[in-house]
C-alpha cells in the first residue's frame, strides 16, 4: 500500500490519539476556528483530488455545466471532439463571469461584458480589429479560458486538482478504487446520475458531514423513526446491521479514505428485493444478481447486491450504496456553513420501473426531504451551536471499538481514518 | 391533463369561471378553494396533523420537486425532495408527531401565507388549483423563508373538499440556505 499510517500524534494540536489507552479525541476548535478552515484551504482542498461531476451528466459532444468545486467557480464540458475538460469561468480580460447558463450544449462561450468568446476547448476565438493589440497578443495564452491545473476521472468520476504537482488520481484513490469497482460492477452497462441535484446548505462544519456520513453508530437513536418507517413497510427487524458478525466492518482505504460495509433490511435496487416492489422487479433483480454471480462468483456478487457500503473519499466526497446509491459532495463557504451537492446514481440499463423504485426508495431515507437526513442536520447543526461552549468543554470523543481487532460499522474506526489523514496533512501545513 | 378553454377572463381582467366549468359536476368555485387552502395552512401552522392528513382522499399523493424543477416534472426519472404515495404520507405524519422526529423537536414555529389561488382546469380526477405560497419556518433563533407554487387536484367529496394531489414547487434557485424541507410546506 502506497500511503503512510503514522502511529504517533505528531502534528496539530487538534487531534489526539492515544493507541496504548485506546482513547481518541478531537478538538471542537476544529469545527469553529476561521483559522483552521483558511488551512485546511491551503493544506487540503487545494492539494487533493476534489470531485467534479460525472461523465454522464455532460454524455455529448459540446454538453457543458457550470458548478463550484473547492470554493472556485468551474466549468465542466465536453469539446466537439468529445474530450472533457474543467475550466476556471472567470473571463481572461477582465473578469467577468464568462458562463451563467447551469447547462447547455455550446460550441464555444461568450463573455457577456466585452464580447470575448472562446471556443469550448477554451482557446480565444474573436475577431478583434488590427491595431488594438500586438500582433503576438495572447500567444502566452492570456486570452485562452484558464484550464484547471490537473483533472483526472477514475470509472467516469471526474476530479480536479488544484496542485499541479500531486501524485495521480490513481494513487491518490489509493484502496478507495477497490469499492469504487464493487460499485460500479452493478452493470455490464455505464452508471449515470439521475435527472436533478439536491442542492441544500447545512449551518455546520463539513467535517461533521464527513463523520455523519458513514456513522453506524448514531442510527438507532437519531434515525429511530425511519426504522419505525421501515417496519411498515418491509416487517420487523432483527440484528439490522449484522453488527458482531463479520459482515459489518469498517476499513482503511488510506490516505483518509474510508468505509462501513455491513447487511441491512431495507430495500436495495441491485439487488435486494422487498415485497413492495411487485414480482416483475423482483425478476429483474433475480436475473441481475445471477448475472453478478456468474461474471464475478457468488462471494463478490452477494458483496455488490446484499452488502451496502458508505464510502469517504478524502476530504469530501461520499458515495452510499445503500437503499439507493447516492454521490454527494460538500465545501465550506464558513466553518460553520456548508453547501451540499447530492445525486443519485443509478445502472444505465435498469427498467423504467425498476428506476422508479430506486428514486422512491432514496427519497424514503436520504435527502431534504427525507425520513433520516433531516434529523441529521438537525445533530450536526446543534453540534456546531454547542462548540461555542467548547472553551470549557473542548474535545469530541471517537474512541469506539478502538480495542477491538476488527471495528464493525457501529464503531468509529472509519471516521479515525479521515481524522488521522486530516491531521497529517495539516502538521505538514503547519510546520512547513 | 387539463381540458382547454375553461379558463376565461372578464374586461376588467377578472377571472370568470366558464359556462363548461360552471356546469361540470366535479368543478369547485374558486372561493370555496381559497376558503380551503386557508384552512389547510391554518391546520399546519398549527401543527393539527391529524386534521390535516384527513383532508386527502385516500389513494393521494404529495410531492416536493427539486427547487426550480419544471412543473410537469416526473419522479419516476428526476430526483425530488419528497415523492409520497399514500401510505408514505400517511407515515410521515405519524413520523412527525413523534418526538423522536429531531428536526421537529422541539417543534418550529411557522406561518404559511396563500395568494394568487386560481382555478387552472378540470383534471380528470377533480379541479386543478394552482396558488402561489410563502412559509416561515422558525427555530433555535434562525428564519428559514420557502416560497414558490402549489399545484394541487381538489376533489368534492360529500360536501367537503378532498386533497387528490399536491405539489410543491419551490420558485428558488436551491435549497440554500434553508437546507431541508422536515415541515410540510
Amino acid at each position: 500500500m502506497g500511503y503512510e499510517t503514522p502511529r504517533s500524534n505528531a502534528g496539530t494540536p487538534w487531534v489526539r490519539e492515544d493507541r496504548d489507552n485506546h482513547r481518541f479525541k478531537v478538538a471542537r476548535r476544529a469545527f469553529i476556528d476561521k483559522d483552521v478552515l483558511e488551512l485546511e484551504r491551503r493544506a487540503i482542498f487545494d492539494c487533493c483530488w476534489i470531485y467534479v461531476g460525472h461523465e454522464s451528466e455532460i454524455p455529448n459532444a459540446n454538453d457543458f455545466l457550470t458548478r463550484s468545486v473547492a470554493g472556485r467557480d468551474i466549468v465542466f464540458n465536453r469539446d466537439r471532439a468529445g474530450n472533457v475538460h474543467a475550466f476556471f469561468n472567470i473571463c481572461p480580460h477582465r473578469g467577468a463571469t464568462v458562463v451563467r447558463e447551469r447547462r447547455g450544449n455550446a460550441l464555444g462561450f461568450q463573455c457577456f461584458y466585452h464580447g470575448w468568446a472562446f471556443s469550448n476547448t477554451g482557446t480565444f476565438a474573436t475577431r478583434i480589429a488590427n491595431g488594438n493589440y500586438p500582433d503576438d497578443f495572447g500567444k502566452d495564452k492570456c486570452t485562452d479560458l484558464t484550464a484547471v491545473p490537473r483533472l483526472e476521472n477514475y470509472r467516469g468520476l471526474y476530479f480536479l486538482n488544484l496542485d499541479r504537482d500531486a501524485i495521480s488520481l490513481a494513487d491518490y484513490l489509493a484502496d478507495a478504487k477497490r469499492y469504487i469497482d464493487v460499485v460500479m460492477d452493478q452493470t455490464e452497462a455505464s452508471m449515470e446520475i439521475v435527472g436533478g441535484t439536491q442542492e441544500y446548505s447545512i449551518r455546520a462544519n463539513w467535517k461533521l458531514l464527513v463523520e455523519n456520513s458513514f456513522d453506524g453508530y448514531h442510527a438507532a437513536t437519531t434515525h429511530s423513526t425511519y426504522f419505525d418507517y421501515l417496519t411498515s413497510t418491509v416487517g420487523s427487524m432483527t440484528q439490522p446491521f449484522g453488527n458482531g458478525t463479520n459482515q459489518s466492518r469498517a476499513v482503511d482505504l488510506g490516505n483518509g479514505h474510508a468505509l462501513v460495509e455491513y447487511p441491512a433490511p431495507w430495500g436495495r435496487p441491485i439487488a435486494q428485493w422487498i415485497p413492495a416492489w411487485g414480482d416483475a422487479v423482483k425478476a429483474e433483480l433475480d436475473s441481475k444478481f445471477a448475472r453478478l454471480a456468474k461474471l464475478y462468483g457468488e462471494d463478490r456478487a452477494h458483496q455488490i447486491a446484499h452488502l451496502n457500503r458508505n464510502i469517504v473519499i478524502f476530504p469530501n466526497l461520499v458515495i452510499n450504496d445503500i437503499m439507493a446509491l447516492t454521490v454527494r459532495t460538500f465545501y465550506p463557504d464558513e466553518p460553520g456553513f456548508m453547501t451540499v451537492n447530492a445525486w443519485a446514481m443509478a445502472p444505465k440499463d435498469e427498467s423504467a420501473d425498476l428506476r422508479k423504485w430506486r428514486l422512491y426508495n432514496f427519497l424514503e431515507f436520504l435527502g431534504p426531504g427525507g425520513f433520516a437526513t433531516p434529523d441529521d442536520v438537525e445533530a450536526l447543526e446543534s453540534c456546531q451551536r454547542s462548540y461555542r461552549n467548547h472553551e470549557q468543554a473542548g474535545w469530541n470523543d471517537i474512541s469506539k471499538g478502538m480495542m477491538k481487532a476488527a471495528p464493525a460499522t457501529d464503531d468509529e474506526e472509519q471516521m479515525r481514518c479521515f481524522w488521522r489523514g486530516w491531521n497529517r496533512r495539516m502538521s505538514q501545513a503547519v510546520t512547513s | 391533463m387539463f381540458l382547454a378553454g375553461l379558463e376565461s377572463t372578464d374586461v376588467a381582467g377578472r377571472y370568470v369561471m366558464s359556462a363548461a366549468l360552471r356546469q361540470s359536476s366535479i368543478a369547485l368555485p374558486r372561493a370555496d378553494c381559497e376558503d380551503f387552502l386557508y384552512e389547510e395552512a391554518a391546520m399546519l401552522d398549527e401543527w393539527r396533523l391529524d386534521g390535516w392528513i384527513a383532508l386527502f382522499a385516500k389513494g393521494a399523493i404529495y410531492e416536493v420537486p427539486a427547487a426550480g424543477a419544471a412543473d410537469d416534472v416526473n419522479p419516476a426519472s428526476a430526483l425530488f425532495y419528497i415523492a409520497d404515495d399514500y401510505h408514505r404520507l400517511c407515515q410521515r405524519v405519524e413520523r412527525l408527531k413523534k418526538d423522536a422526529a429531531h428536526s421537529e423537536f422541539p417543534r418550529s414555529d411557522g406561518l404559511r401565507l396563500i395568494s394568487n389561488v386560481r382555478i387552472l382546469g378540470n383534471a380528470k380526477t377533480g379541479t386543478s388549483v394552482g396558488c402561489a405560497f410563502v412559509t416561515y419556518r422558525s427555530k433555535n433563533d434562525v428564519t428559514d423563508i420557502y416560497f414558490g407554487h402549489h399545484r394541487y387536484v381538489l376533489q368534492p367529496s360529500d360536501g367537503a373538499i378532498r386533497i387528490v394531489s399536491k405539489r410543491t414547487l419551490l420558485d428558488m434557485s436551491s435549497l440554500r440556505p434553508q437546507g431541508r424541507v422536515s415541515i410540510i410546506l
